[in-house]
């Protein structure tokens, strides 16, 4: 490496900075022709936003030595961990912000006074701000961190790119801030799990694809003659997203300067197109991407080989081949013709072993290691998540046979098989994720091990309260629902029903609130973990390292 | 390939040889449970395919050998339903609402029909027992403000108060403040004044001789020179102690000053015929029915 080598602009570095000026102007004049003032608010959010990417990405150049960060030191890899640094702080705040609404919603449901009667407030706008705060914030920045360190560990290759990982990171979570600052404002195009307006979407096309670029580059620099099944998954959640957002989201805007689209599909078509949405961003986001999470940070922390290698091939493409056909079974009984509905239901039936062969890799790889439990909190945390899945795993194809559907559908029994996924699933495996990686970015020991512990217990409990709570009610629901009396009438009014649902729901509240105290405990132990009080102890696992078997994080 | 085939010691399986980042993979068998249980769920689903509408042609579907269809279901299922209670039904369009108040078994069968009807449809502003909130009528006592026979009634679930369709119970209390008909402290006085035909208690200072005068002039046509109002006009009683807004001064004034007038939906179109028997005979049952 030259260290006279003139200091020269990327393509990368002049193009991006290009762009966001163009991108700026553009704001600049949707700023001045909007429509309603809430669009002019996010044209000035997207002002700022570019404005303030292009002088960083300037700023960037001039403070910058004149050569771009070597490939490898010394022979080793140089990772670039700035980005995950950076999603997984995204994570974790995303998630407070996440638990605490949909906290609050749960309490609206128990006391509707508490919407004090402020448009904003109102369930219908914080339902999705919950939504999308848990799954695509929370979730999402966990499964960009995770895989962008995943991948750079597992291929031995810095991430790819220079501008593009941070553009990733920080343009994802700038599509968050529109989509939730959208729906406060009541700026929505009413697709359940796909609520951002067309120009969001957009933006978040070009985000993904940039992702989906850097990951790809990643695996092709990669120095280990095979692909690790973890990078399998989170390709395949990362293709397989991008497919379902376009589909789902293809809408004709009425104008430059106004929020408001018109989705090119309609009716039934409309009803079928967003549930192979919804149903495959379950299995593509939270399924796919979190199992990834499991297929490497499970061996890692408990220092096990993968259980079988020949289970992660055949279980991983029967998922993928099977999960695509399953989002008909959340449309039984209705408009939708019959033989759709029939091959929802029976995909979704023949989905359950491939689902399993996760569980059994996660949970078998733990033989020889399951001592570990009783001392590591974190890896009970893993473990816990991986049953929550195998539950969660049996419970969505029983409930999308239609005799079972006819009872639980539009109950609170959905409510409570999404949360036992939700919560115990996809918000332990990523707890775990956060409590590795943490300790492993910023080179420091876990601050605490007893506030792990302290953490499980209480959102534990709170999970199986929240679960519970809505399993009895939505059964309860389903049940007084259909029922007639003898002379053939109905024996309940839907009122007595939602009378009914009260306590269920303060019990439901009282587990997510024990959920979100567990969840900033986790941020006071992350907090002292990266600032700790007096001198830092070391993790052992710096970055670069070619170590074959890294300490980990006692 | 950067490694020996080796064994793993705990398990004593072998690995695939690979490594990445420390992670090694065993290569262990499929579980024979797992693999029998996907074959099986294959099998079922194979099976469910030849017995109901699966998999899509051109212009249709494979039709299964049961048959079935969800469009017939449903048809089946409503049809066990009117065959359950199609004989009483036809009864109560046949009958008048006296036949069916006189008849315990069709007086019971109304009751029945109209009292999920009154829930998902009355309740929410009368409240689920009938006992109505401030501007929605307590449907319990026998006060009422539009008549409580049984045709009283009807006709009030048919067409509403105040619709469009109503053609009898469109009278409302004008606004006497907002439209300048009468002076702010007249319209203390009279609210007053109105307060002690029920016999409540007002303060000392008042002035009842004045809310007299304004009463017999700007009242009394339609709540009548005794206070007992008109129902014809849907104008309340002022003598008793049932306020459909309360009985405090300032809701009183309030009402003299913008005037009241609250809606109740038509149901006829919306509830069919026998539906509108049914609910009548069950509101007139709640308490306050009038022969």
């Amino acid at each position: 490496m030259s260290t006279a080598a003139t200091k020269s602009m990327t393509l990368g570095e002049g193009g991006t900075a290009l762009a966001f000026a163009a991108l700026a102007a553009l704001s600049l004049i949707v700023l001045a022709q909007a429509h309603t003032p809430e669009y002019s608010f996010h044209a000035f959010l997207f002002l700022a936003g570019s404005a303030a990417a292009a002088f960083w990405i300037l700023n960037r150049y001039f403070e910058r030595p004149a050569a771009l960060p070597p490939l490898t030191v010394d022979g080793l890899p140089n990772y670039n961990f700035g980005p995950v640094k950076f999603a997984t702080i995204a994570a974790v705040f995303w998630g407070i912000a996440g638990f605490a609404v949909g906290l609050w919603a749960a309490l609206e449901l128990a006391f509707p006074a508490l919407n004090f009667d402020l448009p904003w407030l109102t369930f219908g706008r914080i339902r999705p701000l919950h939504t999308s705060a848990v799954i695509f914030a929370f979730g999402g920045n966990v499964l960009i961190a995770t895989s962008f360190y995943v991948v750079q560990r597992t291929c031995r290759a810095r991430l790819a790119g220079d501008i593009a990982p941070w553009f990733v990171v920080v343009g994802y979570n700038f599509f968050i801030v529109i989509a939730g600052t959208g729906y406060l404002l009541g700026i929505t195009q009413s697709k359940e799990y796909a609520e951002p307006e067309w120009y969001a979407d957009l933006w978040l096309t070009v985000v993904w694809v940039v992702y989906l670029l850097v990951y790809l580059g990643t695996i092709k620099r990669r120095t280990e003659s095979h692909i690790y099944v973890a990078n399998w998954f989170y390709l395949a959640f990362i293709l397989t997203i991008a497919v379902l957002h376009l589909g789902n989201n293809a809408a004709i805007p009425v104008s430059l300067f106004s929020p408001k689209s018109y989705i090119v599909w309609s009716g039934v078509q409309d009803a079928m197109v967003q549930w192979w949405y919804g149903h495959n961003a379950v299995g593509f986001f939270l399924t796919a991407g979190f199992l990834a999470i499991v297929y490497y940070f499970v061996p890692k922390r408990a220092e096990r080989p993968i259980y079988s290698y020949r289970l992660s091939i055949i279980h991983f493409w029967a998922l993928i081949f099977l999960y695509i056909w399953a989002g008909p079974h959340h449309l039984h009984y209705t408009a939708l013709p019959d033989w759709a509905q029939t091959l929802g239901m029976t995909f979704s039936i023949m989905l359950w072993m491939p689902s399993w062969g996760g569980m059994i890799n996660g949970l078998m790889t733990l033989s020889g290691a399951w001592d570990k439990l009783r001392t590591d909190p974190v890896l009970r945390m893993m473990v816990v998540s991986i049953a929550f899945y195998g539950m969660a795993t049996f419970e969505g194809p029983l409930m999308s046979i239609k005799a079972v559907n006819s009872l639980s559908h539009y109950t609170d029994w959905t409510i409570g098989h999404v949360h036992s996924g939700a919560l115990g699933w996809v918000g332990y495996i990523s707890f775990g994720a956060i409590y590795c990686l943490v300790p492993w970015l910023w080179n420091r020991e876990l601050y605490s091990l007893k506030l792990v512990n302290w953490h499980f217990w209480i959102s534990s409990l709170g999970i199986v309260l929240y679960i519970t709570a809505m399993w009895v009610s939505g059964i309860l629901q389903g049940l007084m629902w259909r029922a007639y009396t003898q002379l053939g009438f109905l024996e309940y009014s839907f009122i007595e029903t939602v009378e009914a649902m009260h306590p269920f729901y303060v019990i439901r509240a009282l587990g997510g609130a024990l959920f979100l105290a567990g969840a900033l405990i986790m941020v006071f132990n992350l907090w002292r973990t990266v600032y700790p009080r007096g001198a830092a102890k070391p993790s052992g696992r710096v970055a670069p390292v070619a170590d074959a078997v890294p300490v980990l994080a006692r | 390939m950067a490694h020996e085939r080796d064994i793993d010691a705990l398990t004593g399986t072998a690995t695939t040889g690979r490594e990445w980042d420390g992670i090694r993979e065993l290569n262990t068998p499929l579980p024979r449970w797992w693999l029998w249980l996907f074959y099986l769920t294959i099998i079922w689903s194979i099976g469910y395919w030849i017995a109901y509408p699966s998999w899509p042609l051109v212009s249709s579907s494979t039709v299964g050998l049961l048959n079935w269809q969800s469009r017939e279901a449903i048809i089946t299922d409503m049809d066990a339903l009117k065959a359950q209670r199609g004989p009483m039904v036809e009864r109560l369009l046949k009958s008048s609402l006296a036949e069916i108040a006189a008849d315990e078994n069709l007086s019971q069968f109304a009751r029945a029909q109209g009292r999920p009807v009154f829930l998902e449809n009355c309740a929410p502003c009368h409240g689920t027992g009938g006992g109505g909130a401030r501007g929605y009528p307590n449907l319990l006592d026998d006060e009422w403000l539009w008549g409580g026979r049984l045709e009283d009634i009807a006709l009030t679930i048919r067409d509403g108060i105040r619709t469009p369709q109503s053609k009898e119970r469109q009278g409302t209390m004008p606004a006497f403040g907002r439209d300048g008909i009468l002076k702010r402290p007249e319209i203390e006085a009279v609210a007053d004044y109105t307060r002690t035909l029920a016999g409540i208690a007002v303060e000392s200072g008042a002035n009842l001789e004045l809310g007299k005068k304004v009463y017999a002039e700007a009242c009394a046509n339609c709540h009548g020179a005794d206070g007992r109002g008109k129902r014809e006009l849907g104008a309340p009683n002022l003598t008793d102690a049932i306020w459909l807004y309360g009985s405090d001064r300032a809701s009183v004034i309030e009402g003299l000053w913008n005037g009241r007038g609250g809606m109740m939906p038509a149901w006829a179109g919306r509830l069919d015929e026998s539906t509108i028997k049914a609910l009548t005979i069950y509101v007139h049952t709640l308490g306050g029915g009038v022969r």
